[in-house]
């Protein structure tokens, strides 16, 4: 029993974690004011860079970088445009939403002889590895150091957000960017940041799909986790830890999924798939209810505008 | 100078430079990649242009990512964001199958029935979205992703079911010849028909090759509904309104939630009318096991973008999407670079043409400033 509760929580924090990261960098994108519709996109390409990284140089610690480093830079394509441009901001989430896979697969078919998915890559370590465990039932518990990676990143998050100046900063400038400007914030560099960090955090999430979860990279890789990340965010009420805690509820659903899927239900498998998305919808409905964005979510900063 | 003025605020060259842009980078990066862009160009328009079957094909391709085009436009409209078209169109091609497979009546009613029948499961994937929206106040693009993956799951489910199971496939069975809706099935493959065409060799391959199917036109005809629809009508006007400042709407009298529901019912209606007639105008007729989105209904969302939400302008925009994406196959085959590149090529139209929404206000301000060079 204890280790087959140890498998559910071990498969719950597998399948959170790409979308924690995710999570994250909606969260502190939207906060300083900027919605990012295209983290799908970004966690895309940090997927495809993390596994190809990691493949070629044997390092899946060069990988996870890369992926951030890859992130972030597509990140500034949705900056440019959303920041110094002005212009609609779920319009261009959902041209990094296209652009991204594009340009992975293009690049991982140049790469990897045509092929749309990269050779097997070197993944990153698990904590409570099956040598030292083998006999505790800790060794259900096998998750990868990006799980922990990803709650120290809410953590940290959380701190920066409600504990520092700076944090304070960014929440000024996603909720009245005029006041902020007139305390002297420089509203566009804060949100240049923060979407930055999200590309970033997003280019994590996807590197910790290749590097802990399937070890390659496939056209199928992400499909979606982006998508189920941004509901995350609004789910979680725009916080680090609402957004951890619904993406925990999702891989929690999802663990189910499987642990139940073992045959000892007649449900079919199909069915079951559907569990994470129907509990969604429910808690949503039972607990959560009305949720209220960051008041110049998605609003473009012009100076000397009321 | 008024003249270039003039031509820069119309919507139209915002998105004619976003297009452009978009094969601008598309070039570059095939450069960078060590190919021809003429060649793959030219590949490309050859693959949408060359022979009357790729311009059939691209119509066919273009006829579901109108209707999802015009799914998410009129939501957008309506202050909505329609993120799940997708699960819409699922429903739609879901609910054809049911019905095709399990009724035989003649065509004339056959085909309204399976049509509407998906029609009606769109709008009430699109109906739960709007409805959760106006009564609990639930973020539409929460309820239309987990809805998504609750209809592509759906179809799985539907697909392995004993009833609608091919044996030895991973699809379910196609629906009954009586639900075809596709251009004189029967007389163009019949001898009198073969005789017919046989002189019009354009026709002839058009016909022939292809599913020519009645898509087009119902997507064309719902293009105009709507367009009426929104700017003719008091339900119309009600609906902009709620999109344009919610509050606003409130405070004059309009029940908002009750047009949130409707207008997302209207939207799904749309997506699900794309996936029936996928399912009654072209081969195979069926519905397979889905490991990801086909995207018909996420393609809408670019569709509806390029065209910047205009009703009309999403039947354009859904021809230029289904030849970039039909044609695009030709540049791998013929010039061997990655087919990926048109996915780079459309996100960078759709991104530029955010970008471009700022042309009309730089005109404003070269006008300003060519009036006081005047002064």
């Amino acid at each position: 029993m204890l280790s087959k509760i140890l498998l559910l929580l071990g498969i719950t924090l597998m399948y959170s974690t790409p979308l924690v990261f995710g999570a994250l960098g909606g969260v502190i994108s939207e906060r300083s004011g900027v919605v990012n519709i295209g983290i799908e996109g970004m966690m895309t390409v940090g997927a495809f860079t993390a596994a190809a990284v990691s493949y070629f140089t044997g390092s899946p610690w060069l990988g996870l970088l890369a992926a951030g480093a890859a992130g972030g830079l597509i990140s500034l394509l949705h900056a440019v445009a959303s920041v110094t441009f002005k212009a609609d901001q779920t319009i261009s989430g959902i041209a990094i939403n296209l652009i991204g896979p594009g340009l992975a697969l293009f690049f991982c078919r140049l790469m990897f002889d045509d092929a749309t998915m990269t050779l097997p890559a070197k993944t990153l370590p698990k904590l409570f590895g099956e040598s030292g465990f083998a006999d505790s039932p800790l060794k259900n518990l096998n998750v990868d150091v990006t799980v922990v990676l990803a709650l120290a990143v809410s953590a940290v998050m959380w701190f920066f957000l409600y504990r520092t100046k700076w944090g304070l900063h960014v929440r000024s400038v996603g909720e009245h960017p005029a006041a902020a400007d007139t305390l002297g914030i420089h509203v566009s560099r804060v949100r240049y940041l923060c979407v930055f960090v999200s590309g970033v955090l997003a280019g994590f999430g996807g590197a910790s799909m290749t590097l802990a979860i399937i070890s390659q990279f496939t056209p199928t890789a992400i499909s979606g986790q982006g998508f189920i990340a941004l509901a995350a965010v609004i789910f979680g009420k725009w916080t680090p830890f609402g957004a951890y805690g619904a993406c925990l509820l999702f891989g929690f659903a999802q663990a189910l999924t499987i642990v139940l899927g073992g045959g000892d239900f007649a449900v079919p498998s199909q069915i079951l798939a559907m569990l994470p998305y129907i509990l969604t919808i429910v808690v949503l409905i039972l607990f959560v209810g009305r949720s209220v964005a960051p008041k110049a979510d998605g609003e473009p900063y012009e100076k000397g505008v009321r | 100078m008024k003249t270039t003025v003039k031509i820069l605020k119309k919507p139209i060259t915002s998105t004619f430079i976003a297009i452009l842009f978009g094969f601008l980078v598309a070039a570059v990066v095939l450069v960078f990649a060590g190919y021809n862009p003429w060649e793959s160009f030219g590949a490309l328009f050859r693959g949408i242009f060359a022979k009357p079957k790729y311009i059939s094909n691209v119509i066919i391709k273009a006829t579901p990512i109108i209707l999802t085009g015009l799914s998410v436009a009129f939501a957008f409209k309506t202050g909505l964001f329609n993120i799940g078209a997708e699960g819409q169109y699922i429903a739609g091609t879901i609910a054809a199958v049911c019905v095709g497979v399990k009724f035989d009546f003649a065509p004339v009613i056959q085909i309204p029935l399976v049509v509407l029948s998906g029609v009606l499961a769109g709008a009430v994937f699109g109906g739960i979205i709007g409805c959760l929206k106006a009564r609990f106040g639930i973020h539409e693009v929460i309820t239309s992703i987990m809805l998504n993956w609750i209809g592509l799951y759906l179809s799985n489910f539907i697909v392995n079911t004993a009833v609608y199971h091919q044996p030895n496939s991973t699809s379910s069975f196609a629906v009954n010849e009586s639900s075809f809706t596709m251009l004189l099935p029967n007389w163009k493959t019949s001898k009198a028909g073969m005789a017919a065409l046989k002189p019009h060799q354009w026709l002839y391959e058009m016909m022939l090759k292809t599913d020519v199917n009645f898509g087009i036109l119902v997507a064309v005809i719902m293009a105009l509904v709507i367009w009426v629809l929104l700017y003719r009508s008091t339900k119309g006007y009600e609906l902009r309104a709620v999109g344009f400042n919610r509050d606003a709407a409130e405070f004059a009298g309009i029940n908002v939630g009750r047009n949130i529901t409707q207008a997302m019912l209207i939207a799904g209606a749309l997506a699900g009318l794309a996936g029936a007639l996928a399912i009654t105008g072209t081969s195979p007729h069926k519905i397979s096991q889905m490991a990801a989105f086909e995207n018909n209904g996420f393609n809408g969302l670019s569709v509806a973008l390029i065209a910047g939400s205009s009703p009309v302008g999403c039947i354009f925009a859904g021809l230029l999407f289904g030849g970039l994406l039909y044609g695009g196959q030709s540049v791998q085959q013929d010039v061997g670079a990655p087919t990926e590149i048109i996915n780079i090529m459309i996100g960078t139209i759709v991104f530029f043409v955010a970008l471009t929404k700022i042309v009309p206000s730089l005109a404003d301000r070269l006008e300003k400033r060519g009036a006081h060079r005047v002064k």
